[in-house]
C-alpha cells in the first residue's frame, strides 16, 4: 500500500533553538527542516530569529541570513536569486515555491521552512532530483526533424511561435510534480507535471517532427493517466503556468488521434 | 543497492500502449450515466410507495426495462475503470494488484449480472 505516514527515522522531531531576539531589532522567527547524512539523528526543526531590518524582503533572504550570521552549517540551494534558474524551490509556509520570489510579507506569523515534500532529502533543504530530472530527459526535451535541416533556421510563424507560451517558461524547479499526491504515491512511473507540461511544449512545437512518437510515448496507463486533475501542480507553479492545462491538452490530444 | 542509471528506471518496463482506451471509456460511461440518471430520478419519483405489481408493470414497459439495463450496464462499468484506477494508484504490492485488479471485475461482473437478473425477472416475468 501507499505509504502514508513517514518511516520512523524520517520523522521530524523538535530541534534547537539557535539564538533569542535582541534588544533593537525587529525579530522574526523561522522553523527551519535540518538533516545530515552524517549522523544518525532524525530530522528536527530548528529555530532561527532573524532581524528584519538588517535582512532583505525574500525568504532567499532570510535563509542566506541565517546561513552567514547564525548557522553556516544550514544547506540549501540557490543561484540567480531572481526566480529564473528554479534551484532555490522549497515549502514555505506549506506551499511549494521558489525561496527568492516569495515575499516574507506574503506570511503570517513564524515562517516554516521544509524542503520539497515526498523526496528523498540529501541534506537539510536540498532535494535528491535526479529522478525528477531523468523523467525531463526521458520525454526528450529537443527538437527532432527527419526533413534535412535547412540552411538557415528552422522558421515558425508568430501563431505557432505563440502556442509555446506558457509551457517554454518552466524553470523545472520542481514545485508542481512535488505537489502533486498522484506524483507522491507513483512517482516511479507517472512521470509528474513538470515532466508532462516539457512533453506538451515539444508536442505543441510546429517545427518538431516527432509528434506521434511523443504521444506514443505517453500513451500508458502511469506515465500520463495518474493525473486526475487535483491541480495542486497549476496552484504551486512559482512561474504561473499550469501543467494541469498541459495534461489536459495532451489526453485530449490522445483522444483526438483514435477518431 | 542497484546502479540502474535514472533513466533507465524511468523508462522501466517501456510504455503499455493503452490508458487513452480506459480514459476516454471512463468519460463516455460517465456521460451515460448522466443522461441515464435522469430516467432513474424519473423511475423512483413514479415508483416511490409503489405495489410490486406497479413496479413489475412500470418495468414492463420495454423502454424502461433497457433504460434500466442500460443504467446498470454502464454504472457497473465505470465503477470498474474508477476502481481500478483508485487500486493502481495505491497498491503497490504486484500480486495484492493484480489479485485486487481481478476481484474488483468480478465484483462488477457480480453487480451487473445480479442487476440485469431481477431487471430481466421484473420486466418478463410472468
Amino acid at each position: 500500500m501507499v505509504q502514508l505516514t513517514l518511516p520512523k527515522n524520517s520523522k521530524p522531531k523538535q530541534g534547537k533553538t539557535w539564538n533569542k531576539p535582541e534588544a533593537g531589532g525587529n525579530w522574526r522567527e523561522f522553523h527551519v527542516y535540518r538533516w545530515s547524512p552524517d549522523d544518525t539523528e532524525n530530522p528536527h526543526i530548528d529555530t532561527y530569529f532573524v532581524d528584519m531590518d538588517d535582512c532583505g524582503p525574500m525568504v532567499l533572504d532570510a535563509v542566506i541570513w541565517i546561513k552567514d550570521k547564525i548557522d553556516p552549517t544550514l544547506t540549501f540551494r540557490r543561484s540567480c536569486r531572481e526566480g529564473i534558474c528554479g534551484s532555490c524551490s522549497m515549502n514555505i509556509d506549506g506551499t511549494n515555491t521558489l525561496a527568492c520570489t516569495k515575499g516574507l510579507d506574503e506570511i503570517d506569523g513564524p515562517v516554516k521552512i521544509y524542503p520539497l515534500p515526498h523526496m528523498a532529502v540529501v541534506k537539510d533543504l536540498v532535494p535528491d532530483l535526479n529522478h525528477f530530472y531523468a523523467q525531463h530527459r526521458s520525454i526528450e526535451p529537443w527538437l527532432q526533424t527527419t526533413t534535412p535541416e535547412p540552411a538557415r533556421e528552422w522558421k515558425q510563424s508568430k501563431e505557432d511561435r505563440e502556442k509555446l507560451d506558457g509551457l517554454y517558461e518552466c524553470i523545472l524547479c520542481a514545485c508542481c510534480s512535488t505537489s502533486c499526491p498522484s506524483y507522491w504515491w507513483n512517482s516511479d512511473r507517472y512521470l509528474g507535471p513538470a515532466a508532462l507540461l516539457q512533453a506538451h511544449r515539444w508536442v505543441q512545437d510546429s517545427r518538431d517532427e516527432a509528434t506521434g512518437e511523443r504521444l506514443d510515448n505517453l500513451e500508458d496507463p502511469f506515465r500520463l493517466y495518474r493525473c486526475h486533475t487535483i491541480m495542486n501542480c497549476a496552484k504551486a507553479c512559482p512561474k504561473g503556468l499550469s501543467p494541469a492545462k498541459s495534461i489536459a491538452d495532451l489526453k485530449q490530444k490522445m483522444v483526438e488521434r483514435k477518431y | 543497492m542497484s546502479f540502474r542509471t535514472p533513466l533507465s528506471n524511468v523508462k522501466g518496463l517501456g510504455t503499455a500502449n493503452e490508458g487513452s482506451e480506459h480514459f476516454w471509456r471512463q468519460r463516455v460511461t460517465g456521460f451515460a450515466n448522466l443522461l441515464l440518471s435522469i430516467f432513474v430520478i424519473y423511475a423512483a419519483y413514479q415508483l416511490s410507495g409503489a405495489s410490486y405489481s406497479m413496479v413489475k408493470a412500470f418495468f414492463q414497459n420495454p423502454l424502461h426495462l433497457v433504460l434500466a439495463a442500460a443504467f446498470i450496464i454502464s454504472t457497473s462499468y465505470h465503477m470498474r475503470l474508477g476502481m481500478q484506477v483508485v487500486i493502481e494508484d495505491y497498491v503497490h504490492n504486484e500480486g495484492s494488484k493484480i489479485l485486487l485488479l481481478i476481484l474488483n471485475s468480478f465484483f462488477a461482473g457480480f453487480i451487473a449480472l445480479a442487476g440485469l437478473f431481477s431487471l430481466l425477472k421484473l420486466g418478463l416475468g410472468a
